[in-house]
């Protein structure tokens, strides 16, 4: 075709309206599919670090964090099958190496020990700081002690019952994760603390 | 390039060595590094880019005559964007996992110099079938060296192979520079230096 301006114009304008439309149209379509994956995920994960949890509630918080940006706090209150509370589960985040470590995070009853954790996401180097998704690193935060706050060591074994052991070699990637856990965990205890308060009053 | 008196066979078969795309004309080099550290990653990777490329070759050669050449460039970004999309809508609705690990080079599938280089070299030049033809070569040359690639990348690198140990860690240690991007580069390195090795061999045979 020649190349004049309308034609041009005509030519892209249909392309775009034609490829955004069945762009749409599949969208549509798969949505629930794309939706129903991310709430299994989120499910899957919550059990995983509240043993013993069959259900749960999710308490939605709005706080207002630093520069005050407003956001929504999500904490999952893990029911077992007679309907009692056996912890809370809820998300923290941590600036790693290459990008944000998303990891879901298990508090016991007595909100004063870790039952467990579990990284959802992450994008460290592959062989060393993504190690922090593998069991030896993850199951030191099973049973480990938040007060007064999570410390971690390099190349030694952790001693206090509140500290876990870094990644070889994986520092950065390590520290991210025990300061994204030690700063959602004030929010979130200050959040079911508050929530706590009315009922016993 | 591409003579008319080629058969639709050597159409599919150039693509996976003599103008094998990564190995041979060096495009795509990005993706080929990044996803390379398992099989299984090369493997969901080099799948998609089939899919893509075979899909906007069709397309493009559908709307070679209609589209100014003037705009012929924008034209084939939505084309392939389109495609691509829909392959990242799909990955992430019926293989979560896969689209996981994958991350950002599924929709970075849209800037893989190999679709817009069989879009602007071939599809916009030729009729649809031998377009398709090229399209499926060159995916499957891509597809194969992603593979190979991946597989020595994890038996080296993590002494698995699709997640199953070969090599256990008792008796090898796995070189972590392997999944690590040096280990891509010099694995693809020796890779086209076998392959350079091996046609120029074919070639003085022939002579």
């Amino acid at each position: 075709m020649k190349n004049s301006s309308a034609a041009m114009v005509i030519v892209l304008t249909v392309t775009t309206v034609v490829v955004g439309g069945i762009l749409a149209g599949f969208f549509h379509l798969v949505y629930p599919r794309i939706e129903a994956n991310r709430i299994a995920e989120e499910k899957r994960a919550i059990f995983a670090v509240l043993q013993g949890a069959e259900k749960y509630d999710v308490i939605e918080k709005e706080i207002t964090g630093a520069k005050g940006k407003k956001e929504v706090v999500r904490i999952f209150k893990g029911l077992n099958a007679a309907g009692e509370t056996v912890g809370y589960a809820f998300i923290a985040e941590g600036p790693g190496f290459q990008g944000t470590i998303k990891m879901m995070v298990g508090l016991n009853i007595d909100l004063k020990k870790l039952t467990a954790m579990k990284v959802l996401e992450q994008v460290e180097t592959p062989g060393l700081g993504n190690k922090i998704s593998e069991a030896r690193f993850t199951d030191q935060f099973s049973g480990l002690l938040i007060e007064p706050r999570i410390e971690y060591l390099k190349n030694r074994k952790p001693e206090k019952p509140n500290e876990i052991q870094a990644v070889t070699g994986a520092t950065i990637s390590s520290k991210a994760v025990v300061n994204g856990l030690n700063g959602r965990i004030n929010i979130i205890l200050g959040i079911l603390v508050a929530e706590a308060k009315p009922k016993e009053g | 390039m591409a003579p008319s008196h080629r058969t639709l066979a050597g159409e599919i078969t150039k693509g996976l060595l003599v103008e094998n795309p990564v190995a041979r004309l060096i495009l795509g080099i990005c993706s080929s590094l990044a996803v390379t550290n398992t099989v299984i990653n090369g493997l969901a990777m080099g799948l998609a880019v089939i899919f893509v490329t075979v899909a906007s070759s069709a397309l493009v050669s559908m709307v070679r005559k209609v589209v100014p050449g003037g705009v012929r460039i924008a034209t084939y970004i939505v084309i392939i964007s389109g495609f691509v999309t829909l392959a990242d809508l799909f990955l992430r609705a019926f293989f979560p996992d896969i689209s996981k690990t994958l991350g950002p080079y599924v929709p970075l599938i849209v800037v893989n110099c190999i679709i817009m280089a069989r879009a602007e070299v071939f599809a916009a030049k030729y009729p649809v079938v031998p377009s398709i033809a090229d399209a499926i070569g060159m995916g499957a040359g891509y597809t194969w060296v992603l593979l190979a690639i991946g597989a020595v990348r994890e038996i080296l690198g993590s002494g698995t192979i699709l997640g199953y140990t070969v090599l256990s860690e008792k008796v090898f240690t796995p070189w972590t520079v392997m999944v690590l991007p040096p280990g891509a580069f010099l694995t693809l390195g020796f890779l086209i230096g076998l392959i350079n090795y091996v046609t120029m061999r074919r070639a003085r045979k022939t002579r």
